[in-house]
């Protein structure tokens, strides 16, 4: 009998906990802020939905009721993307080590 | 148009990628790397989504043309933003991946063939299940994103807000979101759905509005966590590896952040949850108050006890952050070291409004990450310098954390800066912080009060040398 897919992301899921706990905690302290606002980016990779559902109306209605959301949600993703990104790096940035 | 197989694969690779990009935070030299690979792992998901649909159509370049719309608002925001903003611009990004969240997940429902979930009215079961989680758990993500927003920005009263009945109510309405699920499931009727994303949306609210000011950053690193979960929740729906991987990351995160914060307060997730703490209510407890006397003093005093240590050590806290006093803070040790005083930062884990909030400021103010130290690294240290400036700083300095059992503060890691040879405490009044306790470090022999503005002060204390 075949392995329903659902145990495989499943799987990954529990793994990606367990990875994400190990990673975070050697994450210095320090950097706990450019920590919130680069997982904040990374979280919008739910922007691939976005899209697949605002093309997914016809081309005789290119905003119908679903697809309407989906153009919605690649907005709101697409800010968190593009300012996540930038405000880490502009933080990371300023990050400087003593002149000797 | 590329395979379902290899789609999966580079969803794959973006994953690792997001995981590579939070390791790079391990140290400040690897973390600019870090971004880069997130960047890039990003760009992938994208470009291998549009690839696998492969319908460059008119509504394509509409895809387009709203992805850079969002994307200038973004990177505006990016580069506008101040660093003493940081608090509320989390929150504010927060509350816009919860609404992704429910907006994907309303998409899918009502185009369920899009998604290869069945049909409108007869959608897999599994599906619904994971939708209607990654729209709930988004929606409270909005709303209390928005509610967390508003306290940081000043919008709204940082005090908690609290009613009878409070904690029942919440349960009431959790209950019923399981409830609604259930028959969501049964039923397929799209009425439940809407209902189900609004009650969650009045979850949201309720949670975070009982949440004091100063109890913010572990609301805000237990939002961060709920984004991801909600992520994850929609990864599952999609069957998408790269969101599933990327929502558990964060997910852990955040919870994580949420545990460090807790502990730097000594209290329980639970006690700060059900908020409240830090109400007006708590400051009447102040029956005992005799007149202690309380030395203060003015720049001259403070700039002559400074140029004559050989050791400072500054501690930083929201005040800091409020006056905006950081640069002149810089500029006040700079002056120090010139004249060969050795200078160092303490900061602990609660100072200001979120994870990390004093380390960027300072970092604003160019001062090299490797003079700024936590709590444990520099605690014992204080025993040996000649001075402490704390500056916007007042709870986590409290003594009575460690000798008054009584003290709703008692058991909090505090900085032992009553310990140095002369304490100066920068301060508006003598009035008492966030947990509504007096700071017994106001009447201790070694303490000196500087009562002004952090950065009014500051500058005077630099004049005065």
């Amino acid at each position: 009998m075949e392995i329903d897919p659902f145990i495989f992301r499943l799987s990954i899921f529990i793994l990606s906990i367990f990875v994400g706990y190990y990673v975070v905690w050697s994450v210095t302290p320090s950097l706990h802020t450019p920590l919130m606002s680069v997982t904040n980016a990374i979280s919008s990779v739910i922007i691939v939905g976005a899209i697949i559902a605002a093309l997914a109306g016809n081309n005789e209605s290119i905003f119908n009721e679903a697809s309407i959301f989906g153009f919605l949600a690649i907005i709101l993703a697409a800010v968190n993307i593009f300012g996540g990104f930038l405000v880490t790096q502009r933080m990371l940035a300023m990050y400087k080590k003593k002149k000797k | 148009m590329i395979s379902t197989n290899l789609l999966a694969l580079f969803y794959l690779v973006s994953g690792v990628l997001f995981i590579l990009a939070l390791r790079g935070l391990s140290s400040p030299e690897t973390s600019r790397q870090g971004n880069f690979f997130g960047i890039m792992g990003m760009l992938i998901a994208v470009l291998v989504t549009f690839l696998s649909i492969g319908n460059f159509s008119t509504s394509f370049i509409y895809v387009i043309v709203f992805l850079l719309i969002g994307g200038g608002v973004g990177a505006f925001i990016a580069f506008k933003i101040p660093m003493t903003a940081m608090p509320e611009l989390v929150a504010g990004f927060h509350s816009l991946v919860g609404l992704a969240a429910v907006f994907v997940a309303i998409s899918a429902f009502l185009n369920p063939e899009a998604f290869n979930l069945g049909f409108s009215g007869n959608i897999k079961l599994a599906s619904l299940i994971e939708m209607s989680i990654g729209a709930a758990v988004g929606a409270i993500t909005f709303s209390g994103s928005i509610i967390a927003f508003l306290k940081l920005r000043g919008i709204m009263s940082g005090a908690p807000i609290t009613f009878p009945a409070q904690h029942i109510l919440n349960l009431i309405i959790l209950i019923s979101i399981i409830v609604l699920t259930y028959f969501l499931c049964v039923t397929q009727s799209s009425s439940l759905f809407w209902s189900l994303i609004a009650i969650s949306f009045l979850v949201g609210i309720l949670l975070i509005i009982p949440i004091g000011g100063a109890d913010m950053p572990v609301v805000i690193s237990m939002l961060n966590s709920y984004s991801g979960w909600a992520a994850a929740g929609i990864g599952f729906t999609l069957e998408n590896t790269a969101l599933i991987i990327t929502g558990a990351l964060v997910g852990s995160s955040g919870a994580i952040l949420s545990y460090i914060m807790c502990k730097g307060m000594n209290r329980s997730f639970f006690s700060v949850i059900l908020g409240g703490f830090g109400g007006t209510d708590q400051i009447t407890k102040s029956d005992n108050k005799e007149q202690k006397p309380v030395k203060s003093g003015n720049s001259d005093d403070a700039a002559f006890l400074m140029k004559n240590a050989s050791s400072v050590i500054i501690v930083p806290g929201y005040g800091m952050a409020v006056a905006q006093a950081q640069h002149a803070l810089r500029e006040m040790v700079d002056a120090l070291k010139k004249n060969g005083i050795k200078v160092s930062y303490a900061i602990h884990p609660v100072a200001g409004r979120m994870p990390g909030h004093m380390n960027v400021l300072l970092a604003e103010a160019n001062v090299p990450y490797d003079e700024v130290f936590e709590l444990e690294e520099i605690n014992n240290d204080f025993a040996n310098c000649d001075v402490a400036y704390v500056i916007g700083a007042n709870d986590v300095t409290n003594p009575v954390a460690k000798t008054d059992p009584q003290s709703p503060i008692y058991g909090m890691p505090i900085l032992d800066v009553e310990k140095a040879k002369s304490v100066l405490f920068v301060k508006r009044s003598l009035s008492p912080g966030y947990a509504g306790v007096d700071n017994d470090l106001f009447y201790r022999e070694n303490t000196l009060m500087l009562f002004a503005d952090a950065k009014k002060m500051t500058e005077d204390i630099i004049k005065s040398f």
